[in-house]
């Protein structure tokens, strides 16, 4: 069975139709890739699956446990790398820590994220992400305005991590190598 | 010569006292200008009496009470009116209405409608103040990260794990910074309360001594009640802001 089911007929802002009669399924383990241009709908798409956002024509059917990597870290400042775990995700300590663990944060959980690189910060929000072993996951452009090396890096951590837990994956992207590094299948949307 | 803040302060504090000084000698009659060797006697006789200590009390209790009030209302009043802007276009002429309401109107339209007591003081006092929160927190309420706010969404956190560790760092800064404003304005009001219809506190004193043209002892009790302020300022408000900000410096 599919975690992830959605029949979008229509969704608009005003007068300004952004997605019309999308019909896909997810299942666990599978990679769907959705490329398209800027100003295709992409990451209004993201946001319906992810129930940000309610007011369209349609259904989407998703599981329990739902987790997002943002274009940006997307942490909360305020609070120590291993809360930004906790609080946000309700882990325990040792789940949190070892989320850590895995991708290379271990034993700086009790830093601040300005204390650490960008790249860090990215690892620490895919941490995020994979804590709860999540049954659908969204990534939306996470590998966007980095550079060359840290996108391999990043790209390599996800893939390891999305095989060791097998969610149901939609990757947002603009870059075709991206889509094909990390998808099964791919969706175009737009233009 | 590198001096620590500190000692910046205590010198410049000791400046102003000079300085108080100076104008006092220069006037020659402590009648109408009495410097600090006329009034600091007096403060402390009035302190040992027991006198002083009353009327600071009753005065910081009134400080207290208005600040409470007006700090849950307005900060709820913000929130509410920079998160829904349809409740902000209802309220904000109404907003703009009490911010230029001035404070001696407020007062005096309270004495007559309420009557000379303890709920009108507080209540004409928290009402001066109440504008000025809701259009801080407002601006606080209005800068909330968009992105955080979805982030908690998806991760599906609690409305009260999202109010307390994703919202209410974010107001910490305007949380403080009209915690701070009001105080210092709070008490200058309560003083202008008291002294127009109460018969305790600091503003009561002044009034009493204004009578008497007793100089010397107006000075003796607005330096108590500005030195017990600015204790309070430094020892709570203070403290508490840095906590606030220790995520920024660490």
């Amino acid at each position: 069975m599919s975690a992830l089911e959605v029949e979008i007929r229509r969704k608009a802002y005003g007068d300004h139709e952004v997605l019309r009669d999308l019909r896909f399924t997810v299942a666990a383990g599978e990679t769907l890739a959705v490329l398209g241009p800027s100003g295709s709908g992409k990451s209004t798409l993201l946001r319906i699956l992810a129930g940000l956002d309610d007011d369209f024509e349609g259904s989407v059917r998703r599981p329990e446990r739902v987790a997002m990597v943002f274009q940006e870290p997307t942490l909360l400042p305020w609070r120590r790398a291993i809360e930004n775990l906790t609080l946000v995700t309700g882990v325990s300590r040792a789940q949190a820590e070892a989320a850590l663990a895995e991708v290379g944060l271990a034993g700086r959980g009790t830093l601040y994220p300005r204390q650490l690189s960008l790249g860090q910060q990215r690892r620490l929000a895919l941490a995020r992400a994979f804590a709860t072993r999540p049954e659908l996951l969204l990534l939306d452009e996470p590998f966007v305005s980095l550079d060359a090396r840290l996108v391999e890096e990043m790209l390599a951590l996800t893939e390891a991590l999305i095989t060791a837990t097998r969610p149901a994956t939609v990757f947002v992207t603009h870059s075709v190598a991206e889509a094909e590094r990390l998808a099964s299948r791919v969706l175009r949307i737009g233009a | 010569m590198n001096l620590s803040p500190a000692a910046v302060r205590l010198l410049s504090i000791a400046g102003l006292i000079a300085f108080w000084a100076l104008l006092a000698a220069l006037h020659g009659n402590p009648r109408v200008l009495p410097g600090p060797a006329d009034v600091l006697p007096r403060l402390w006789a009035e302190i040992l009496s027991g006198e002083l200590p009353f009327h600071v009390g009753a005065t910081l209790g009134r400080v207290a009470a208005a600040f409470v009030v007006a700090m849950a209302i307005g900060v709820a009043l913000g929130l509410l009116m920079g998160r829904r802007p349809g409740v902000d276009r209802w309220l904000d002429a109404w907003l703009v209405v009490f911010l230029n309401m001035p404070a001696l109107v407020v007062i005096v339209l309270c004495y007559l409608w309420i009557g000379l007591n303890e709920v009108a003081a507080v209540a004409a006092v928290a009402i001066n103040k109440i504008p000025m929160v809701t259009a801080m927190m407002r601006e606080g309420a209005r800068a909330l990260d968009p992105a955080l706010d979805a982030m908690a969404r998806v991760f599906r956190m609690g409305p009260r794990a999202r109010f307390r560790h994703v919202i209410l760092p974010q107001l910490a800064p305007h949380l403080a910074s009209s915690a701070r404003s009001g105080i210092a304005l709070i008490w200058k009001i309560v003083l202008v309360v008291e002294f127009l219809g109460r018969s305790s506190g600091v503003g009561f004193k002044i009034h009493m001594f204004f009578q008497l043209f007793n100089v010397t002892m107006v000075l003796a009790y607005a330096l108590a009640f500005v030195v017990v302020m600015l204790l309070i300022e430094t020892l709570i408000m203070q403290p508490v802001e840095a906590r606030a900000r220790a995520w920024r410096t660490a």
